[in-house]
């Protein structure tokens, strides 16, 4: 009877006789306070709008944890639904270290305006947003941060950042788990990087195309076609787009389905 | 004015003196780049960030740190060249290739950033204050020297904690006549008339040495500083992406471009026929 419990090392003579393993050697744990929560973001500024967008679900591992999590924050409203909000925050990586710095950047703009009595303009809140991640140098925020809203002179703005906060304002960017996917098919599409004016030239004489900003409407169909592509070949996007466009009026919230397998 | 420069002219060791939480936050919020950093709380701190951030010592580290890649600078007759890729990597991704390497500290200095990325926005957006500020206290510029030392004696303050910058400090003022430093995040601080660094500075060196000449003009100067960094752009996988040249003359610095690598490759070998290793045929 004992022998059908016992492991294969423990088949004969007492258990402590065995050599030891691997498991019974002491073990440091070390101090991992990070979980990817997957997902991914984009966003794309235009002549006089920037559009940003996000998938809704939330993974640990293998696991969908949730299909509907935000990634997209509004910052600096009024009241708890953020009303009147001209800049918007997407963060993807640790849901957690998103949260936290959303809380904090968004508790710091609102301050901006009680104390100055005007909103803060949005390269003030890049430039702020910038700092809140580098003071966290030595133990860092889990994420890649893209801040969007409209800048003085009423064109679309768009600031993207690495975890540690070097920043650069871009017509477009894609971050988290599938950016490797959406970012080249960015480039082509609203940069029109490698495209060139047909019968220009010959070889390479062939004048490249002059990237110009694109219409709203061809943006949003740009940010769907993305997503859904990125749904198809990336695991840890899916169930949900929510898509922010922000305009001179204010911002605008979408959300579409996404495939939920 | 007089307030916030007596503000921040206060020691970091008085600062730590505010005490109520609503204070802290009230400077946290005036003096935006501040000096307390968030540790993790364990007691290896700096390990634990290299198994965090540092991809080359373990290319599966969770934080891809952004980091920038070969830059130069060189001293001659008239004045100094400034000039640098813009591509960021994040291990084998590319981040971006539109970087803006060269940091306006003011009208007549610029700083170059190689190492990382937001290391050197940062040190070098404290160190564009801190120049003002010194600026505002004496009533004069101050020289290359004293900003150079400044970064050289901060970064030496973080010394092992893990910051990774390889910078140039580049100016012409009235006591030193064009002046450059190197600055790294060792804590070396050196003077010189030719500096590369990063990842492509081997390459950069090799162009820059063999043409370089004390006398040279101008546009000869130019071109010498565009086609070190096309040529590390062109070994060096780290680099790429767009030229940007910088000019810093007396009279202060003066941009010569931000321009995409690609068709100045093409004009220099099939124009100059330079890159003879590139075959431009197709067939």
């Amino acid at each position: 009877m004992a022998g059908m419990f016992a492991g294969p090392q423990e088949m004969m003579g007492y258990s402590f006789n065995t050599a030891p393993t691997s498991a019974s050697e002491p073990r440091q744990h070390s101090f991992y306070p990070y979980t990817d929560n997957g997902g991914s973001t984009l966003g794309i500024s235009g002549a006089d709008f920037t559009i940003m967008a996000g998938d809704t679900r939330s993974t640990s591992g293998y696991s969908i944890n949730s299909r509907h999590v935000p990634k997209l924050f509004l910052i600096g409203g009024e009241g708890p639904k953020n009303k009147g909000a001209r800049i918007v925050l997407s963060v993807v990586g640790f849901a957690a270290d998103g949260d936290a710095l959303k809380e904090k950047l968004d508790k710091e703009v609102k301050m901006y305006k009680y104390q100055h009595g005007k909103p803060m303009t949005v390269s003030a809140c890049a430039q702020r947003l910038s700092h809140i991640l580098y003071n966290k140098r030595f133990f860092p925020y889990y994420v890649h941060a893209i801040l969007g809203g409209i800048d003085e002179e009423g064109k679309g703005a768009l600031y993207s950042y690495d975890p540690v906060g070097s920043y650069e304002r871009e017509q477009c960017r894609a971050a988290g788990a599938a950016s490797s996917l959406i970012m080249p098919f960015l480039d082509n599409q609203v940069n029109f990087k490698n495209h060139h004016i047909p019968g220009s030239g010959e070889g390479h004489d062939l004048k490249p195309v002059v990237a110009t900003p694109l219409p709203k409407e061809t943006v949003i169909e740009l940010v769907r076609d993305a997503f859904t592509s990125a749904v198809e070949r990336h695991i840890e996007v899916g169930d949900g787009l929510q898509m922010m466009i922000l305009t001179k009026d204010g911002v605008e919230e979408q959300l579409l389905p996404l495939k939920k397998d | 004015m007089d307030a916030l420069v007596s503000q921040l002219e206060t020691p970091r060791s008085q600062q730590e003196l505010y005490n109520s939480e609503e204070e802290q936050e009230q400077l946290a919020l005036s003096l935006s780049p501040s000096l307390k950093f968030a540790l993790p709380p364990i007691a290896q701190s700096q390990a634990w960030l290299r198994a965090m951030t540092d991809d080359y010592s373990n290319p599966n580290c969770p934080i891809k740190i952004a980091h920038g890649t070969t830059t130069l600078a060189f001293r001659f007759q008239g004045g100094i060249i400034v000039c640098t890729d813009s591509r960021a990597t994040a291990g084998n991704w590319i981040a971006s290739q539109t970087v803006k390497k060269v940091i306006e500290i003011n009208s007549s200095l610029l700083g170059t950033m190689a190492g990382g990325a937001a290391d050197c926005q940062y040190w070098l957006a404290y160190l564009g204050m801190q120049c003002r500020l010194h600026e505002l206290r004496s009533k004069r510029r101050i020289t290359v020297a004293a900003a150079s030392k400044i970064l050289a004696n901060l970064v030496y303050s973080y010394k092992g904690m893990g910051l990774s910058m390889g910078t140039m400090c580049a100016g012409v003022t009235p006591q030193e006549g064009p002046a450059l430093y190197y600055i790294d995040s060792d804590g070396t601080r050196l003077a010189g008339n030719l500096f590369c660094v990063g990842s492509g500075q081997t390459f950069a060196y090799g162009v820059l040495d063999a043409e370089y000449r004390y006398d040279l003009t101008d546009e000869e100067a130019l071109e010498l500083g565009r086609r070190s960094i096309l040529a590390a752009m062109h070994r060096d996988a780290y680099s790429g992406g767009f030229i940007n040249l910088y000019h810093v003359k007396e009279s202060g610095w003066v941009k010569h471009g931000f321009n995409d690598m690609n068709p100045i490759f093409w004009k220099t070998k099939l124009g100059k026929g330079e890159f003879s290793n590139v075959t431009a045929d197709l067939n």
